[in-house]
């Protein structure tokens, strides 16, 4: 299985750590809401097809990356920053350049 | 030259001479022979013994696919067993030993297997030693008895105990398109893609290009097939976009088009060259792959069709054709289907008579009875071989009218001389990579064949792979498949003209002959079709339930000749269609591979040592080592004569009196700056970090999401926005990527960074009375004070000319300072602290003081943080904000987390004067005989020489309210049991006097 970072471009998985469901929703920090914070921590989603998923590129830029992929197949259809902007990355390639 | 060699033909050297044994006698064969060539042509009928009966056997192919003829390939020391002696070249001293016989080839006391008949049969094991004892003969006792002379009775070839000293070798590809096989389908594919600019891989199982081309003895372009091979592999050879691997099995089609395969290095080698491997394991990733992988000739099931000297058509036509070898005399064809006439032709043009060709179908073809007479073979049209006749070697065969439609025999068997039989039922694609990669094969009923399954990965089939039998088939789908595996359309050109025998591609379905005897399916695990047939008496629907109890197709050769005849056997069993009984799904690997390459450079201890920056000198000074996860770290500084107990015991006392060092470079050191550090912190401990002052450290608590404890350290602001966290040594790296994980994923908005620099900092722990006396001696450019330097303070200073940063914080208890230096000086600075605390008495202590010390002020560390203790157990409360939440506030306070009889950290003291053990359980009452009821478990334990006592910290259910009482250790695996009292776990010093100073 490979991992296209975008970072570091394609890399095999054994450079990633899991790192969890994807479709979590840490509830707000000082939420009292027992039942949202068990889901949190405590429920999964388990789908038989594409799902979404937490990676880290541990073995390479560390970067967190949200990835869809299938459980049947492997089959990878999308790879993002998790943190949700590019900025990081235009950031990181200038600062390479400079 | 030997008997059965022809005096021309073939791709074999006869100008080279090649020595090898066999069952240590000497033998020759030329530069070109596989093992099985060789020994054919000197007449060598019998290869190896059955796996059950021991019967005489044969070999029966030419290819990999060989299910009899395995031997054990000698090399030194090291024996390689099972191996097919089609797939072995040979060279000078080859050394090869038969299987499975004893004490000889060809006089097997175990033969007398083969009259036992139902002995046995399928399920013997199951029925003869399963389940309870009734009568002396059943039960898994009685297994237990026979296990051993069974074993040795049926099997394959043995292992070997000696070392294996060849090296291995691990390689990743990378390609646009991968060919599998290089046949005329796999050569023009090939071709067609390198044209296209594509980078192309290009594997062979066998150790020359050309596939059916160099046997066949068909026409391409004008010339013979072998050149026209040996032609287009050359001028693959001059591509710088094109790489060949011959001696290549491609074994695994997985996830994502990634491919492994075995190249075979140096096995056909007398000795490796200079850096070879032997085996080299290939992981390749292509874009796309051309499946180019042929078929398989299928045996016919009838009496006595494991006999030497029965063998497939094909096999024979290559051995004449390939090696210039008669695999007999006279020879008599027994067919289903077309092919098998061609193959007479190539053994009549070779040089042998042709007895009879019999066929089960009724009428031929014009063309296949114009073959039969070139080939001077008379046809026997609706007839079929129901009987083979010799011992070691064949001597003839009964054949008898036969009606295909039902399957009757009629008339009286009538016997045909002939030292060889060629069988050929059919032809089965070798979908293997195919069915790996993810779908199921489809029936085909005019091919009797299973064709390969709709792609659900990028690969392109072609040639006899999809079921198209002919070459002429083979070139254009070959090229086909190239241009379009490499993307490309490219303009048609003319594709090389083939010359080739006529023949319908579609056999008669016709498996099995039944009539008296045994008649093999599978002839590695000597599996007949009555044992299939017994299978459905007894129940058995479901072919994965076939397999498991007849075990067909279940030996090294995974069913390559079996699958399909047991197959249709159990539809007719049945009295279903072969697609509605299924097909097994084949798995990994198509073919065997050497364990030697799986591990290649992957063996051993492969993680990495961590040494701190004064490693060497410890180990200088006396130090016994000890590993702590990765780390190396001094365990005790012994003197001569020393046991571990007096060693740790002085060090602990002297440092307590006077002073004691020790190296803390390894706890986790995580640089977190940024505008936001600070909140970031807060976040991260159960405590406040936004109102520590620069030049500060704190201790600080984390849970996990769940409320639990995770890890604890200090951290110290260096500045505004610049904060140096410590962690545990063991959970360095997993504080690390936990803080990643909230900067990153749940916390993307705080302007954080988080720098490991652990390997950074070099780290000394200094304490005890005089450790400040020590500092001041050696410092410079700031005082020690407690002015300067109070408790938990940070100052910056040199010490022998080299910067350093010292922070006043103890976890011995004594007034302690940690002195961090830039990891290159560490041993500078050691070196320098030792030599400034000479005159005070200053001592080096290890990992099992500090563990003293620290359990006799009762700290915790991941023995007591151990993943099911909250902050509250641990009495860590007093550390849980309340102003502000962080991670696991929300749920620490969950009903669980706070009902009464959690465990919860205590203190023990031995009361019988003897050592107490780690995980030794605690109870109320002692009950040596029947022990029971724990109440808790010990963690750490320890001579403590401040105490004088043997004392211990557990976790004991509502530890605290059982301060005062007393309970019992009860260790039954160590036979220690005794009286212990339950105290606090602050042994020493509780109010921290000395540390405060
Ligand atoms: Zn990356």
């Amino acid at each position: 299985m490979l991992i296209t970072c975008p970072y570091c471009g394609p890399r095999d998985v054994i450079e990633f750590t899991y790192q969890g469901d994807g479709n979590r929703e840490r509830p707000q920090p000082a939420s009292q809401n027992l039942d949202a914070w068990n889901a949190y921590v405590y429920d999964r989603l388990n789908p038989a097809g594409d799902h979404n998923e937490i990676w880290q590129h541990s073995g390479g830029c560390r970067a967190h990356l949200k990835v869809v992929r299938n459980t049947l197949t492997h089959d990878i259809s999308s790879v993002a920053f998790a943190r949700g902007d590019h900025k990081a990355a235009a950031r990181h390639k200038a600062e390479g350049k400079a | 030259m030997s008997p059965r060699r022809t005096d021309a033909g073939g791709r074999i050297d006869r100008l080279r001479t090649i020595r090898f044994t066999f069952d240590g006698a000497p033998y020759t064969g030329h530069a070109g022979d596989t093992l099985a060539s060789a020994l054919l042509a000197n007449g060598v009928t019998l290869f190896g013994r059955s796996f059950k009966y021991h019967r005489p056997r044969g070999v029966l192919t030419s290819g990999v696919e060989e299910p009899n003829a395995l031997v054990t390939v000698l090399r030194g020391e090291v024996r390689e067993p099972n191996i097919a002696a089609t797939m072995v070249e040979i060279y000078d001293g080859l050394t090869v030993v038969s299987q499975n016989r004893f004490p000889s080839l060809s006089w097997d006391v175990s033969a007398v297997n083969q009259l036992g008949g139902k002995l046995l049969s399928a399920g013997f094991y199951y029925k003869t030693f399963m389940g309870p004892a009734i009568g002396p003969l059943k039960s898994t006792r009685f297994w237990m008895f026979c296990e051993h002379f069974i074993r040795r009775a049926a099997g394959l070839g043995r292992a070997g105990t000696a070392p294996d000293t060849a090296r291995y070798e691990r390689m990743n590809a990378f390609c646009d398109v991968l060919v599998v096989g290089s046949g005329p389908a796999g050569l023009m594919a090939a071709r067609a893609a390198a044209d296209q600019g594509a980078r192309v891989i290009l594997s062979e199982l066998e150790p020359h290009f050309g596939g059916s081309a160099n046997w066949s003895g068909e026409t391409i372009d004008g010339m013979p097939g072998a050149d026209w091979a040996a032609r287009a592999a050359g001028q693959l050879e001059g591509y710088d976009n094109v790489r060949l691997l011959p001696r290549t099995t491609v074994w695994g089609y997985y996830d994502g088009n990634t491919l492994a395969a075995l190249e075979r290095v140096t096995d056909h080698k007398e000795r490796p060259g200079k850096g070879e491997p032997r085996h080299r394991y290939w992981t390749i990733r292509a874009k796309s792959v051309v499946l180019a992988t042929g078929s398989f000739e299928r045996p016919l099931v009838f009496p006595g069709n494991d006999r030497p000297g029965v063998m497939l058509a094909h096999a024979a036509e290559r051995y004449a054709n390939e090696y210039g070898v008669l695999p007999g005399n006279r020879i008599a064809i027994f067919t289903n289907n077309d092919s098998a006439y061609r193959s007479a032709l190539a053994l009549k043009n070779a040089g042998a008579a042709i007895v009879a060709i019999v066929d089960v179908r009724p009428e031929l073809s014009s063309e296949m009875r114009e073959l039969a007479d070139e080939a001077e073979a008379k046809i026997l049209a609706g007839h079929a071989v129901v009987a083979t006749e010799g011992g070691k070697a064949l001597s003839g065969i009964k054949v008898q009218r036969f009606d295909m439609v039902n399957g009757a025999l009629a008339g009286d068997p009538r016997s045909i001389q002939a030292d060889c039989l060629l069988m050929s039922g059919g032809w089965s694609p070798t979908i293997h990579l195919a069915s790996q990669a993810g779908a199921k094969a489809e029936w085909n009923a005019a091919r009797q064949a299973f064709l390969p399954p709709k792609p659900t990965q990028q690969w392109i089939g072609a040639g006899a792979f999809t079921g198209s039998f002919s070459t002429a088939e083979a070139i254009a789908e070959g090229r086909a498949a190239g241009l379009s595996a490499a993307g490309g359309t490219g303009a048609p050109t003319a594709l090389p003209v083939v010359e080739a025998a006529p023949g319908d591609p579609d056999p008669a379905p016709v498996f099995e002959i039944k009539a008296d005897g045994k008649s093999f399916v599978d002839f590695q695990h000597d599996v007949t079709a009555e044992d299939v047939r017994l299978a459905h008496r007894e129940g058995f629907v479901s072919v994965e339930h076939l397999k498991r109890y007849t075990t067909l197709g279940m030996a090294t050769d995974q069913g390559k000749n079996s699958n399909i005849p047991g197959l249709a056997i159990m539809a007719e069993a049945l009295g279903k269609p072969i697609p509605e009984v299924g097909t097994t799904r084949f798995r990994p690997p198509f073919s065997a591979v050497s364990i030697g390459s799986l591990a290649a450079e992957r063996f051993g201890d492969l993680r990495p040592e961590r040494l701190t920056p004064m490693h060497d000198w410890h180990v200088a000074n006396g130090a016994t080592m000890y590993s702590a996860g990765l780390w190396y770290r001094p365990m005790i500084y012994g003197h001569p004569g020393e046991t571990i107990e007096q060693a740790y015991v002085r060090e602990a006392r002297a440092t307590r009196e006077s002073a004691g060092i020790v190296d803390v470079s390894t706890l986790g050191k995580i640089a977190v700056q940024g505008p936001d550090a600070a909140e970031f912190l807060d976040r991260v401990y159960t405590n406040m970090f936004s109102t520590l002052a620069v030049g500060k450290a704190r201790y600080g608590l984390m849970l996990r999401e769940d409320g639990l404890a995770f890890d604890d350290g200090t951290t110290w602001r260096l500045g505004d926005q610049d904060f140096l966290m410590t962690t545990t040594t063991a959970n360095a790296g997993k504080v690390m990527q936990h803080l990643e994980y909230f900067l990153d994923v749940i916390w993307p908005e705080l302007k954080v960074h988080v720098t490991s620099v652990t390997d950074e900092w070099a780290g000394a722990a200094i304490g005890g009375p005089k450790a400040r006396a020590i500092l001041a001696a050696c410092i410079t450019g700031t005082a020690v004070d407690n002015a300067t330097l109070p408790f938990m303070g940070i100052v910056h200073g040199k010490i022998s000319g080299v910067p350093v940063m010292i922070c006043r914080l103890s976890f011995s208890g004594e007034m302690a300072f940690e002195v961090y230096s830039g990891a290159g000086y560490g041993t500078h600075v050691w070196e320098a602290l030792i030599e400034a605390g000479k005159p005070f008495g200053l001592v080096t202590y290890g990992l099992e003081a500090l563990g003293t010390m620290r359990i006799e002020k009762g700290h915790v560390t991941g023995a007591e943080i151990d993943g099911r203790t909250t902050a509250r157990d641990l009495h860590l409360d007093w550390m849980l904000s309340k102003k502000k939440p962080f991670i696991g506030s929300a749920m620490m306070d969950r009903e669980g987390l706070i009902a009464p009889g959690r465990l919860e950290l205590v203190g023990l003291i031995s009361l019988d004067n003897q050592p107490l053990n780690g995980g030794a359980h605690i109870v109320e009452a002692l009950d040596e005989a029947n022990p029971h009821d724990s109440i808790g478990h010990i963690t750490a334990c320890c001579y403590s020489p401040a105490l004088g006592k043997y004392i211990a910290l557990a976790l004991v259910k509502d530890g605290k309210a059982r301060r005062g009482t007393r309970a019992h250790i009860s260790d039954p695996l160590r036979n220690r049991f005794g009286p212990v009292e339950i105290v606090s776990n602050h042994f020493f010093d509780p109010d921290g006097s000395r540390m405060h100073g």
